[in-house]
């Protein structure tokens, strides 16, 4: 009962946020729904019992992703009302897609069932609710993600590093440009000199004269 | 669908928010960083019904998977607010449905 509306609880939170992402006039107040709706999730996502990605979702999404939407949108001087131009010339076009694609995927979950033999080619099981009771000690959600993703999906794992190091440099290289006209220290110039830079060998004990 | 919260109920969830992010791309055509964030939306939503589906069938397959869309995800942004501010750096503005530097 509790689990229910818990459900319906973080089920409504997340749909409003989402629809006030796109529906609010200031878009740093769209980020902060954003946040609002990835929370959410995370909360759906225990419920469902995927801790370890309910609490990636919170970090990732909301520590990262939405903090650098926040960093990029109070950056960067634009009027934003002015962007808002166009949402009702767009409504019905977007509106009518929205409402098709949701009919269409109710059509699909409406009649959704697992084929039969679906349990049968799992290739990793989790543990069923009641299978945990029977053994408390059993692995956690954080420990059999861990156990598959280390072993049967390694490539995986490391061609997500590469993604990330790609996006890494690519954003540091769109991003990066040399100032010209300001003025800095060049060490090496200044050593290269010569005159200004003299070696002397102090006996020790005695000190500069 | 009865009393108990199954999976129709999360994968309804799930298509709502990916339907709201179609529509935010659609009416919010001037804004990219609203399209980004939309964006964002509908990877969200594909990944409630990878985890939906995981958790339900019991495999944790769909979970590792909902890693690999998490970590698009996160990429995809970054790289995407770096193309934005680069853009805002050449032109002094967002507007994305006037971008035809390209072009000429």
């Amino acid at each position: 009962m509790i689990a229910t509306a818990a459900f319906y609880l973080f089920a409504f939170a997340a749909v409003a946020a989402g629809f006030m992402v796109i529906a609010a006039r200031n878009p740093v107040h769209s980020v902060l729904f954003l946040i609002s709706a990835f929370i959410s999730a995370a909360g759906l996502f225990v419920l469902m019992g995927a801790e370890y990605l309910a609490m990636l979702l919170v970090v990732v999404y909301v520590g990262a992703v939405a903090v650098l939407f926040l960093f990029v949108v109070m950056m960067l001087d634009v009027d934003f009302v002015e962007m808002k131009q166009g949402f009702l010339q767009y409504m019905p076009i977007g509106g009518a897609l929205a409402v098709i694609v949701v009919i269409e995927l109710m059509m699909v979950v409406a009649v959704w069932a697992f084929p039969e033999e679906a349990t049968e080619v799992r290739t990793n099981p989790i543990p069923t609710a009641s299978e945990t009771v029977a053994d408390p000690n059993g692995p956690t959600n954080i420990e059999a993600l861990g156990l598959v993703l280390y072993t049967d999906y390694i490539h995986y794992f490391q061609i997500a590093g590469m993604i990330l190091l790609v996006a890494m440099i690519g954003a540091i290289v769109l991003t990066f440009r040399t100032r010209q006209g300001i003025k800095k220290q060049d060490p090496a110039a200044q050593v290269a000199r010569g005159r200004d830079v003299e070696l002397v060998d102090i006996p020790s004990g005695q000190g500069l004269s | 669908m009865g009393d108990e919260i199954g999976l129709g109920h999360y994968l309804s969830v799930a298509a709502i928010l990916f339907a709201i992010g179609m529509a935010g791309i659609f009416l919010n055509r001037k804004n990219v960083i609203v399209i980004l964030m939309s964006i964002e939306l509908m990877l969200l939503a594909v990944n409630i019904n990878l985890v939906a589906f995981s958790q339900f069938l019991g495999d944790l397959t769909g979970q590792v998977f909902a890693f690999m869309v998490l970590t698009v995800a996160a990429a995809e942004a970054a790289i995407g607010l770096a193309i934005l501010v680069a853009f805002f750096r050449n032109r002094g503005d967002i507007a994305v449905d006037d971008a035809n530097l390209m072009k000429n």
